[in-house]
């Protein structure tokens, strides 16, 4: 059995805990062993990187401490996590100046970053550790040719350069693992293009009409569904077509649907151990569909 | 500034983490036609935040709304033929207008979050009860101890409690 410490982030437990189920039934499922870790804080994302980037690097240093001292490499949910929690561990591993002077502010908190673990996403667990052939085989109820409109976020592939998560303009590691749950993995208009989210709270207005974009390319592509990876994109889509109801007047109805659940329930978890009302856009119509 | 030297603004930008990059750009405009941002409002363009920065135009840049508009998708990052780490110069442009005070709201909310409860989203009572009705682990406690030392060591503490400033 593999092991990791699994980093929850902010947002998942605190806003969408039907996310943090649907993963951790799936993974354990699949033969996975979540370490919950204490102590650990938020990741320090670009919220924070907006505020002060050594500071940032210093939460997040000081979070993949926390693993090293237990001896686990890091698996992470949401794609913010994966990516602030990433960028810090290659640099610092890759340049000795600013691990200096960032060791020299955890000192303080009496941690010392080493450069001894590694960073997953989630989704890399799934490739590399249990790989798609084994993924295929442990499939009960195959998604019945779902159409499903892939978004993974952008903090998932950019940037590339310190990511190294797959190729940043044509990526295939979530299409295939969308396929591989026996659903179709369509094209759509921007398929790569930002949901907008980051600018919730500070201009609205350019956040939803960015979010609406998104819908409406997954909608013009008679998507069943748009699976996302981060907490962000899916707050920003689902809670996001609300308001475009009453800021546009208009009604898509998309369900907005994270890959760990779609997971779960091709792996035989039933709908009613997910928490599914938590969704804002009911996915009735795709439960229906999957049969 | 009055008096100040155009290239002082890009060195002082250079010499901060995330900036070192910015003058390497050649105003090509690949991050502006990239950017899903500038394609949705006039309030923002990466290519004109970076031209104004090299020309010294500080106050410009630091107390406008531009710089607070990009959402960190990196796609410009991703192409820039020149190698711009533009949404890192855009961070470090932020952190220099912010220890200058000038705070959007919003994300003296993110660093009160980070500082009293070592998240950005406080759990509720409500979720606490509906994660155990659900069968979730209740969560372990955040490390706020060593938060607010590292908070203490960067500066950061300090920064925040400057008096908000014109941003929005």
């Amino acid at each position: 059995m593999t092991s990791y410490a699994l980093f929850l982030g902010c947002t998942i437990p605190a806003r969408q805990p039907h996310y943090e189920l649907a993963a951790r039934k799936a993974l354990t499922k699949l033969g996975i062993e979540l370490v919950d870790i204490e102590g650990a804080t938020c990741c320090a994302p670009p919220p924070l990187q907006s505020i002060d980037l050594e500071t940032s690097l210093a939460i997040a240093a000081y979070n993949i401490c926390l693993a090293e001292e237990a001896d686990l490499n890091i698996l992470t949910l949401c794609t913010g996590c994966f990516e602030s929690l990433t960028i810090a561990n290659h640099l610092l591993k890759e340049k000795p100046e600013l691990r200096e002077k960032i060791n020299r502010i955890l000192s303080n908190a009496g941690k010392e970053f080493r450069g001894t673990k590694e960073v997953r996403h989630y989704l890399q667990v799934l490739m590399n550790d249990i790989g798609v052939d084994r993924l295929k085989q442990s499939i009960v109820k195959p998604l019945n040719n779902l159409k499903v409109a892939a978004f993974s976020g952008c903090h998932l592939l950019r940037p590339s350069e310190l990511l190294r998560f797959d190729d940043p303009e044509r990526p295939r590691i979530f299409d295939t693992l969308i396929e591989a749950l026996g659903a179709k993995s369509i094209p759509y208009k921007n398929k790569l293009r930002c949901c907008g989210g980051l600018l919730r709270g500070y201009a609205d207005d350019v956040a939803l009409a960015i979010a609406r974009d998104k819908i409406v390319n997954a909608y013009n592509a008679r998507a069943d569904c748009i699976s996302t990876l981060c907490p962000f994109c899916f707050l920003t889509l689902d809670l996001g077509q609300m308001l475009i109801k009453t800021t546009y007047k208009e009604e898509y109805n998309m369900p907005i649907i994270h890959y760990a659940e779609l997971l779960s329930l091709s792996l035989g978890v039933e709908p009613k151990e997910l928490a599914l009302d938590f969704h804002k856009i009911k996915i009735d119509k795709v439960l229906e569909k999957i049969g | 500034m009055a008096g100040e030297k155009p290239l002082d603004f890009a060195r002082e930008i250079t010499n901060r983490l995330g900036g070192e990059t910015i003058t390497r750009c050649y105003q090509c405009g690949t991050c502006a036609s990239t950017c899903p941002v500038a394609r949705t409002t006039e309030r923002y363009n990466p290519r004109q935040i970076i031209r104004l920065a090299l020309l010294g135009q500080r106050d410009e840049v630091l107390k406008g709304d531009s710089i607070w508009l990009c959402a960190s998708c990196y796609n410009c990052q991703e192409r820039c033929p020149q190698k711009v780490e533009i949404a890192d110069v855009i961070y470090a442009l932020r952190n220099i207008a912010i220890r200058e005070g000038n705070i959007p709201a919003i994300y003296t909310e993110f660093a009160a979050g980070l500082m009293s409860e070592g998240r950005l989203a406080p759990i509720s009572k409500f979720l606490e009860k509906k994660r155990a009705d659900y069968g979730l682990p209740p969560l372990k406690p955040t490390g706020m101890e060593a938060v607010k030392k590292i908070l203490a060591a960067t500066g950061f503490d300090k920064v925040m409690f400057k008096k908000e400033g014109a941003s929005q």
